[in-house]
């Protein structure tokens, strides 16, 4: 078969005219659904999964079956349960759930059935960010059309299995990709995170067991069950299995998206697929997965795209899409938008997070105006530590601090430069 | 003497909202879950949030005025005060920044002749900055209304008003 390298691409054609119904099920769509409601227990579905080493492609890396698993569904059958795909989307430098759901819409949904039929959930939401107004199109005419072929709505497929979907559209707010502040988003509450424990799979939407996957997991499930465990294990180059959406953009050649084995080298995604950097531009770093994770070097070129691999080398995969920081770009004026971003959208139910960013955002403009002191490198520092792991009620701020804490240590000399240029005005004046 | 004016039963909403509203709930166990969508579907056809219609919002979805304004004010995409018939979100996050962003607000703000978040004298458009809006292999992009414009370059006002 064509293709199957690309599981979660192989519908999307380069003149993007999005996948239709009968484009998705000529290439094998919603029979991974069919063996799992006709042929398979929601547990064997679970361990499917599990024994595929699929890990969330939001950025956190859980394992998928293993989420499922924790979900309670042997002590009460009528419990309602419900199921989230997190379709909203919102990490800086982050585009590729935009691509699936525009482009083959159907491949979310059939995920979203499969999961849900995995965890016994009876509704299941599509939580997408307000600005992807073609998704929601796409998404919209995609659930209509499942219904009308039975593979959404009351016994799907004949089976004894039956699922709502419904598609709600958020007001835009970063903070709501976190899960717990998603469920209280879609409570239609203001969007602060909740304390863990106890966790959304056990108690999550209106107190009931709440599944939240991100967009990009859910498309990877329909191809597990349709092709087998063995399959999916063989896609990838390195520890961490199948495909992902490898992005990359800034001021190189071709900035994209391209789905690529786990474990494929950064240089690889740079050199090759971006095309390298743009005439006249050098790489000087880079983010791997997005704002809120670490700045790695040029050294790091070679380090590979899997969850431990990143890790290893002082950063995250996050989502897998990279933000290149070239060499006329100043990092101490990226870090600085970069933290203006994390400030105004902390929530601010936690205090480090909600005094913490406004200051570092503060300390970066002083810095940059030539208003700096030596001092407040030891400031940030510091700040790097009071939001960090821990400290706060989620992972925005620590999420915030990963880029700052890595351009003091790499760019240490740009921040410096601001202020020595600062004395130096101090001294002939 | 005056006839006593028949009140509608949510003062200030139009039917076709309230029925909108209404549909919307039934996807909720709770129908206060509902209180986006309904500030949405109050900006589809007025554009922007009102006092009096955050009232009657909250009356009708049985939750208190100030827990709703807790909820408007929070979302970016909600609009307490009056904005342009059409609303130019152009993105500031990093790509889009280190790509010439704010060139772009400044021409098009130029344009109009206003500031951000200001409507423009003809009524027609407010240029608001948003956050990454995941198309960052074309930046820098703009939102206008609900058209995203991709790869604008120092032409930004030829691409976005087509002039």
């Amino acid at each position: 078969m064509e293709n199957m390298d690309k599981p979660l691409t192989k519908n999307i054609r380069p003149d993007r005219v999005f996948a239709t119904l009968a484009d998705y099920e000529s290439t094998g769509g919603y029979q991974g659904l069919r063996k799992a409601v006709t042929q398979l227990q929601p547990k064997d579905v679970q361990q499917w999964v599990k024994d595929a080493g699929l890990r969330g492609r939001g950025g956190a890396g859980f394992g998928t079956g293993l989420k499922w698993s924790m979900v309670p569904v042997d002590d009460d059958s009528s419990q309602t349960r419900y199921l989230i795909a997190n379709a909203d989307e919102m990490e800086p430098g982050t585009f590729k759930d935009r691509l699936l759901m525009e482009q083959d819409p159907h491949q979310l949904i059939e995920g979203i059935i499969i999961a849900a039929y995995a965890v016994q959930a009876s509704i299941a939401y599509i939580f997408l960010r307000s600005e992807y107004h073609l998704a929601a199109l796409r998404l919209e005419t995609a659930l209509r059309g499942a219904r009308a072929k039975g593979y959404l709505g009351e016994h799907i497929l004949n089976s004894e299995f039956s699922l709502e979907i419904h598609l709600h559209t958020s007001a835009g707010r970063y903070i709501c990709g976190e899960e717990t502040a998603l469920l209280n988003a879609l409570e239609g509450k203001r969007a602060t995170p909740r304390a863990k424990p106890p966790f959304a799979v056990v108690s999550g939407l209106w107190g009931r067991p709440t599944v939240i996957n991100n967009v990009e997991t859910l498309c990877n499930v329909p191809h597990i069950l349709n092709y087998g465990v063995e399959w999916y294990r063989g896609l990838s180059m390195g520890a961490d299995q199948g495909t992902k959406l490898f992005g990359a953009s800034g001021r190189i050649k071709h900035p994209g998206l391209w789905e690529l084995p786990m474990g494929v080298p950064i240089r690889e995604i740079i050199e090759e697929h971006a095309g390298g950097m743009q005439d006249g531009y050098k790489l000087r770093g880079f983010l791997p997965g997005g704002a809120s994770t670490d700045f790695l070097l040029p050294e790091h070129l070679d380090v590979v795209m899997d969850y431990e691999a990143v890790a290893k080398a002082g950063s995250r995969m996050g989502t897998g899409t990279m933000i290149i920081l070239d060499d006329r770009t100043c990092p101490v004026q990226m870090v600085l938008n970069l933290e203006q971003f994390f400030a105004q959208e902390s929530c601010g139910w936690c205090t480090p997070c909600r005094d913490g960013l406004p200051w570092t955002v503060t300390l970066l403009k002083d810095i940059i105006a030539g208003r700096g002191r030596l001092e407040d490198l030891d400031i940030l520092s510091g700040l790097t530590r009071m939001l960090g792991p821990g400290n706060t009620f989620c992972a925005l701020a620590p999420g915030a601090m990963e880029p700052l804490q890595s351009a003091l240590k790499y760019f240490r000399k740009d921040f410096e430069r601001y202020i020595a240029e600062d004395n130096a005005v101090v001294e002939s004046a | 003497m005056k006839e006593p004016i028949e009140k509608p039963d949510f003062e200030g909403l139009s039917l076709a909202e309230i029925r909108e509203i209404k549909a919307g709930m039934s996807h909720y166990e709770d129908k206060t879950a509902a209180s986006i969508e309904a500030l949405k579907i109050i900006q589809k056809h007025r554009r922007w949030v009102s006092d009096e219609c955050l009232v009657a919002v909250a009356e009708l979805l049985e939750m208190s005025s100030a827990q709703l304004e807790g909820v408007a004010t929070f979302y970016n995409l909600i609009y307490r005060q009056p904005v342009g018939k059409t609303v130019i979100h152009y993105c500031n996050s990093v790509t889009c920044w280190m790509l010439g962003a704010e060139d772009i607000s400044e021409r098009l703000c130029r344009y109009l002749n206003v500031e951000l978040g200001e409507i423009s004298a003809d009524g027609e458009y407010t240029v608001l900055p948003i956050v990454c809006l995941g198309a960052c292999d074309h930046a820098p992009v703009v939102l206008v209304g609900d058209k995203l414009k991709l790869d604008v370059t120092e032409n930004a006002v030829n691409e976005i008003f087509g002039r």
